[in-house]
């Protein structure tokens, strides 16, 4: 942090009036979908901090701005604020906007701020303009997206008088009115515009505002002109059953109070239409000629006329989404590969050159394995994001929710939740990252909890090994073949499940009021590659960051559980570890080492705490039909789930066992109980394939979701829900299928 | 009739909003408020939400939520003007900056 910045920080937190001595404050704030983002981006460069706004788990960016104009050099703080429609608020993510345009609830209190609006669309874009005004915000307009109005551009001078503030025109994509830009706001810093807004609402209305003035706190009276306006915001806010934070009580019963009193009187209409009435007068004086269907809209909708077809724009929709998918599930591979290889190909360095001691073992298994495992989420989450970028910058992210609304809906869940949800079925990681591009919070975490039930690709070796052991290579009426059949039902089964538990926990867990979809089709643009770039730059940034640490430590505990206490003779590698470690050998070599002869000795993972873990809970698996190997492969597949398959291996003294070895195929097809009757029937390997598909063996998604959420709440609710309805299936599989004779 | 009732490419003028508080709060802030001119853009292909322009802008709502908005056919004048609707009750004053309530308030 530099002297500036700490300063600033402490002056804002004594609450010092601004002085010259710390860095001013500047808010980005608008409507969505007015390049806002894009604006930050060139105002601020890839200087970028992420961080959450108090309270609550909204990402707040911020970053620098280098001031030239007149004078020294000056940097200035930037905030990117959530995109909104109007301060007026529901919940307390709505109130985010009201609350760091203030400086309340622990934000800081700002300098300025600069108002994006888009100037093809500046009639709902005032709309918040006119509130940022009445409450008496020092605000610089930037009238954004000016190259896309070329036709009919909007006069800035004009709008300048309308609202008393500087008004610039910007085309933030293309770079332009930067510098004018960052001259006006060098101009309201040095001298802040003190131009509040007084609309004349009906005379029954302004002594409801009178009314509700008296209620409110001391602390939101500072001035006459913002206690109206904070009246304004207060009767058009609270309700009965809000969800706002930090409301005053006398205010609260005040305004249900004068809302009651009403009558017959509207007062949101009577807000919300002076407010437009305003605006609806004066646009006239702002266009050359008033458009009722702008150009730009038309274009767009000529366009949407086949992305929107029944047909066609269905048939591309399913295009899209499977390129997508594709990429994710296969193209990644060979950048996955080349991870796994660096990995071991480090591991075997350190094997080299170093004495074996448990130190090495820790270095070569937990840290090289555990870094290896976060590395190896990079390539899926670059690419997942790659295409978010470019969906979301041309705007056919909107048309996906639009499209599957109908389908989502159904299901409580949000039209944008789609993506995400397709992406599971490549992995849960990049999938719960991915919420990210939904608004509301609840709608994120019924994405975010329903996700790792998808099948994702580490679960394909776990299955193909049981299938390819316990399940004869035969044909149904010889014609399908039994073992791909298996693989589709295990599809769709998870499919099935994660499309009812979100039906579910979208009506328990994680209820919400019900909110009715608002959704803006935005006119289509040419995706910006450097926008897209810098947002995969910092997502990849800020998993390595936020979740890589945690996953890294889970690995060496892991790795530690399975390997300690140490056998006395046995000079074999700590065994988990060595799971992983195979993990990340390339393929080739896997199939072509040979395979150690069996050993009659208890394996040294059979002596270790995870072994004593999987025996201890022998008599909970039982009914499921499974033995301690199964759960020792069990505990071991916390690191990843594919890991199961090199711990079984293990487990059977097999070196270098992945899910196409046929020893370990073998040894699980010929594994006898006492009474030499068969261990692991198809039966149990369907039990198995079932457990496998619904609990949570992955700690990088728990600790994905610990992140996301800031809290151990929901991740922990996700480990317990997912593994009480995987244990429930799995013994209903088991259970039923030998009351049925299997 | 309301607007879940209306066809592609017509063109209403909003009559009334009426539905949930807070959604018809939200409905009336993205300019849907009596007086104002909608087009229907189109519908999404499984026949639900409908796409609207209002104010040259884009605005998606479900048919549930549509049916609250009560509509009349065609454009009336004020909504060509796009202009004062009855009910607000404006205040007087229509001639100038300050007339209209634009003044400097004291810090």
């Amino acid at each position: 942090m530099t002297q500036q910045a700490l300063t600033s920080a402490s002056a804002r937190a004594t609450g010092a009036t601004p002085t010259a001595a710390r860095t001013p404050l500047l808010l980005l704030i608008g409507n969505p979908n007015t390049g806002k983002t894009t604006l930050f981006n060139r105002l601020t460069g890839q200087n970028a901090r992420i961080g959450n706004y108090p309270g609550i788990t909204v990402e707040r960016r911020s970053g620098d701005l280098t001031l030239h104009a007149d004078g020294p050099p000056r940097v200035v703080e930037v905030v990117d604020v959530p995109g909104a429609y109007s301060l007026s608020a529901r919940s307390a993510e709505e109130q985010i906007a009201l609350s760091a345009v203030l400086g309340w609830a622990e934000n800081p209190r700002p300098d300025l701020c600069v108002v994006v609006v888009d100037a093809g669309q500046l009639a709902r874009n005032l709309y918040l303009v006119t509130q940022l005004l009445e409450l008496d915000i020092q605000v610089v307009v930037a009238l954004n997206m000016i190259d896309e109005v070329r036709e009919n551009p909007p006069n800035a001078a004009a709008l300048s008088r309308f609202l008393g503030v500087s008004c610039v025109a910007t085309d933030a994509r293309h770079g332009k009115g930067l510098v004018e830009l960052e001259r006006a706001i060098s101009a309201a810093l040095a001298l802040p515009p003190r131009t509040a807004l007084r609309i004349d609402y009906p005379n029954a209305l302004e002594r409801d505002l009178e009314r509700v003035a008296m209620a409110l706190p001391s602390a939101w009276s500072e001035s006459k002109t913002r206690a109206r306006a904070l009246a304004l915001w207060a009767l058009t806010s609270i309700e009965a059953d809000d969800e706002l934070q930090g409301v005053d009580e006398t205010l609260r019963a005040r305004c249900l109070e004068v809302r009651a009193e009403a009558d017959a009187r509207d007062i949101d209409q009577e807000v919300i239409a002076t407010r437009y009435a305003l605006i609806d007068a004066e646009l006239p004086k702002l266009y050359p000629r008033l458009e009722t269907h702008p150009k730009k809209r038309k274009t767009s909708e000529r366009v949407d006329r086949v992305l929107l077809h029944p047909v066609f724009g269905f048939a591309i929709f399913i295009s899209l989404m499977l390129l997508m998918f594709q990429s994710l599930f296969s193209w990644s591979d060979p950048a996955i590969r080349l991870i796994e290889t660096c990995t071991s190909l480090s591991a075997n360095f350190v094997e080299a050159h170093v004495p074996e001691s448990i130190v090495r073992d820790l270095v070569t298994r937990g840290v090289i394995g555990g870094v290896g495992n976060v590395v190896v989420f990079l390539p899926q989450i670059l690419l997942l994001f790659f295409c978010i970028g470019i969906l979301e910058d041309s705007g056919y992210m909107a048309r996906v929710a639009f499209l599957m609304d109908r389908i989502m809906k159904a299901l409580g869940l949000h039209g944008r939740a789609f993506v995400p949800m397709l992406s599971g079925f490549a992995c849960a990681v990049p999938a719960i990252l991915a919420t990210r591009t939904m608004e509301r919070q609840r709608d994120r975490l019924l994405t975010m909890l329903v996700v790792p039930l998808m099948t994702c690709s580490a679960r394909l070796p776990v299955y193909t090994l049981i299938i390819g052991a316990l399940f004869p290579p035969s044909r149904v009426f010889g014609l399908l073949p039994v073992q791909g059949l298996l693989m589709i039902a295990m599809y769709l089964f998870s499919t099935f499940i994660t499309l009812l538990a979100a039906g579910v926990l979208g009506r328990t867990a994680v209820k919400g009021r019900r909110i009715p979809l608002i959704l803006e089709l935005p006119p289509y643009r040419l995706p910006s590659l450097s926008g897209t770039l810098s947002m995969m730059w910092r997502r990849a940034t800020m998993f390595l960051k936020e979740a890589g640490s945690g996953i890294l430590i889970f690995t060496i505990l892991l790795w530690a559980l399975l390997s300690f206490p140490r056998p006395a003779h046995v000079a074999e590698p700590p065994p988990l570890a060595a799971a992983i470690h195979q993990q990340f050998a390339p393929k080739q070599q896997v199939q072509s080492a040979p395979s150690p002869a069996p050993t009659r000795d208890p394996s040294p993972i059979e002596q270790s705490y995870g072994g004593r873990l999987g025996k201890a809970i022998e008599p909970l698996l039982r009914p499921l039909g499974f033995d301690w190997k199964i759960g020792v492969g069990l505990i071991g597949a916390f690191a990843a789930r594919e890991v199961f398959v090199s711990t079984l291996g293990l487990v059977y003294g097999i070196g270098d066992a992945d899910e196409n070895t046929t020893p370990l195929r073998d040894k699980i097809r010929n594994e006898r109980r006492a009474d030499g009757s068969a261990a692991y029937s198809p039966l149990m390997g369907l039990s198995l394939m079932v457990f496998f598909a619904l609990s949570c063996q992955c700690m990088s998604t728990l600790m994905v979701v610990f992140r996301e959420t800031r809290s151990y709440r929901w991740p922990l609710f996700m480990f317990g829900y997912m593994t009480a309805l995987a244990y429930v299936a799995s013994l209903l599989v088991y259970q039923g299928g030998r009351l049925l004779g299997f | 009739m309301n607007l879940a009732q209306t066809r592609i490419g017509q063109v209403v003028t909003v009559s009334h909003v009426a539905g949930e508080g807070s959604f018809r709060r939200r409905l009336m802030e993205l300019g849907l408020v009596p007086g104002t001119r909608v087009e229907v853009i189109g519908v999404a292909p499984l026949g639900d939400p409908l796409e609207l322009l209002v104010r040259g802008s884009s605005l998606s709502i479900r048919r549930g939520e549509a049916e609250d908005v009560a509509v009349s056919l065609g454009e009336t004048a004020s909504s060509e003007r796009a202009a004062t609707p009855s009910t607000a009750g404006r205040a007087e004053g229509n001639s100038g900056l300050a007339s209209r309530g634009l003044a400097r308030s004291a810090p």
